[in-house]
């Protein structure tokens, strides 16, 4: 495998519904915007692309894939459709590194978009509920929420996690993604407003979880040597490269277990049955495959930064332990601490994450990478409008997240700063 | 037989295009299906509804027992076998819905509730009816009932909790 860089990246801004323009000018706007922050950068040196997105559904347009590549003047060149629920825009940014890493192309572009404005939220909730089983799952009361509802009463009442715990989650996220302008809800918020927020399905209130967006997202590619070509500035190399995956079905998890991270031993859980349905296991193995390719051993000191899926303030606290940052049944304590804030030992979603951000299913993944991308670059400022305030200062290395469905797809892909 | 068309025109109609707005242009498309699905190797499942059982499977190699029935086993491959569930369990994890998927939204609220079994290592995907939703904890004691007229959907099955003088059922992971 040949080493891959990530040398441009581009977002538009993530809105509740963006009815002027479609998925295909989306894209190409986000597009346009990482053409433009690498000017030698031209089309003819494009050898090709992956495209993400979730849901024929929320489209009611089979093959819009091939709709974006024409759209930017892709065509005849390769292309190809990646899907896997929540997760698609990380399976993707990983599509793309392995089109290069594999010497099939030398420049890839990764592009993925969602539009789900598309239809009102109840119906957009019964189509994101498809991605559970048809046969036992979704005619019970197909509703994702509920779904990840009972996976935080079993953390609840495995490990002690509070609702407090959680709304600190929502605080920290919707308060960072104040000085994001890319950002859907930016917020100042309080314990009292995320509990008090309407209640969904218990313990999740509307503020523990994502919104549904329309927006897009836009990652290149490139050997070293075209990164060099191309006059790519402070190209971000990634180091590593991670995914798993769990049963469909949440009822179908085993509890067995753990999987254990180098820096943990079996006796640090041995009355811990795993995963149940309180853990992420597709998430433990990518962050076991991602941190082993990279050389982590320590993710808290081994990492500046991490963008992780938080669909759910839940799932990011599930997540910190997936990925080693604690222990199984630290993360409440993780985040009460204030370990992943802005100037923490380790920031979680300096972006806002998902929970502000929005949740554009197949550009969300992408924008993770981008916005990864833009701090280990040191140029938060510059793409953010001048406000650098969410810039983790001397970035050196992150993590980029990506989650579908109760933990069925997940990636995990580690990304290093090349500046001197 | 050119001229013989030349005035030629598509009939008008009465029908038309609801529109929400025209800058840009916007309207309602109405989209719907009507899908043939078919049960196949899970059928025994639905059709053991209609006659008051809940069938599960178990693996013919490693005896792995499935609450939620597959015709394979997800740990090693091999076929597995019907085998009845028992008619009680405990709730392993659950939630109460005040919102859902559209199609579900007439019934909110409804509680959710994961049910473990003795005997068999996964869980079970249900319902809980007569009971307050705030009653509902893990470990409750719950027993299955049946739709008198079955709609060969997961849901001619749903719980009540058990009585008090009901001996409660020893399952694998919420005691
Ligand atoms: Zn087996």
């Amino acid at each position: 495998m040949r080493p891959v860089y990530m040398v441009s990246g581009g977002i538009t801004k993530f809105r509740k519904a963006n009815p002027n323009q479609d998925f295909r000018l989306m894209v190409k706007d986000s597009f346009d915007y990482a053409m433009r922050d690498v000017p030698n950068l031209t089309m003819d040196m494009i050898d090709g692309s992956v495209a993400s997105y979730f849901s024929d559904h929320f489209t009611r347009q089979l093959m819009a894939g091939i709709m974006v590549q024409d759209y930017l003047g892709l065509v005849p060149r390769p292309g190809k459709r990646i899907e896997g629920g929540g997760a698609t825009g990380g399976l993707c940014f990983q599509g793309g590194w392995e089109s290069v890493a594999s010497g099939r192309m030398d420049v890839c572009v990764a592009y993925g978009f969602e539009t789900m404005s598309h239809v009102n939220t109840w119906k957009g909730n019964e189509f994101i509920a498809l991605a559970s089983d048809v046969n036992f799952d979704f005619p019970v009361g197909g509703f994702y929420s509920g779904y990840y509802a009972m996976m935080v009463q079993r953390h609840m009442h495995e490990f002690g996690t509070t609702v407090e715990q959680m709304a600190k989650v929502s605080i920290k996220n919707h308060g960072n993604a104040l000085h994001n302008p890319y950002a859907q809800s930016p917020a100042k918020l309080t314990v009292e407003d995320v509990r008090n927020a309407t209640m969904v399905a218990n313990p999740l209130t509307l503020l523990d979880i994502c919104t549904m967006s329309d927006g897009a997202a836009t990652v290149i590619f490139a050997t070293e040597e075209m990164a060099t070509k191309m006059g790519a500035v402070d190209p971000v190399l990634v180091t590593g490269i991670g995914s798993g995956t769990d049963a469909m079905r949440m009822a179908d998890r085993p509890h067995g277990k753990v999987l254990l991270l180098d820096h943990e031993t079996e006796s640090d859980y041995k009355d811990l049955k795993y995963p149940g349905v309180h853990s992420f296991r597709g998430g433990r193995n990518a962050t076991r495959l991602a941190y082993k390719m990279a050389g982590i051993r320590n993710p808290i000191e081994d990492l500046s930064f991490v963008e992780l899926h938080d669909a759910y303030t839940s799932s990011e606290i599930q997540t910190y332990e997936d990925m080693g940052f604690c222990k199984y049944g630290e993360g409440g304590k993780f985040i009460e601490d204030g370990k992943s804030e802005l100037g923490g030992v380790l920031p979680v979603n300096p972006s806002g994450g998902l929970l502000a951000c929005g949740h554009p299913v197949g550009a969300t993944g992408l924008m993770q990478a981008v916005f990864a991308f833009w701090q280990l670059q040191n140029t938060i400022g510059k793409h953010l409008g001048g406000d650098d305030f969410i810039q983790v200062k001397n970035a050196k290395r992150g993590a980029i997240h990506s989650h579908a469905g109760t933990g069925t797809y997940i990636t995990v892909s580690i990304m290093e700063s090349t500046r001197s | 037989m050119a001229d013989k068309h030349k005035d030629f025109k598509l009939p008008e109609t009465d029908s038309g295009t609801i529109v929400f707005n025209t800058d840009p242009l916007i309207i309602k498309y109405h989209y719907e299906i009507d899908y043939i699905h078919s049960y196949a190797e899970d059928t025994p499942f639905f059709v053991g509804l209609s006659q008051g059982k809940m069938m599960g499977s178990r693996c013919t190699k490693c005896n792995y027992g499935f609450a939620t029935p597959r015709s394979h086993c997800m740990e090693c491959g091999a076929p597995t076998t019907w085998e009845q569930l028992p008619n009680q369990g405990r709730v392993h994890t659950y939630t109460t819905c005040y919102f859902g998927g559209e199609a579900f939204l007439n019934e909110t609220p409804f509680t959710l509730i994961l049910v473990e079994f003795a005997g068999f290592d996964t869980l079970f995907l249900s319902r809980i009816v007569g009971v307050d939703f705030e009653k509902v904890k893990i470990g409750m004691p719950v027993k299955a009932q049946y739709l008198r007229n079955s709609k060969f959907k997961p849901t001619d099955v749903y719980f009540v909790p058990m009585q008090d003088d009901e001996p409660a059922p020893h399952t694998p992971y919420s005691n």
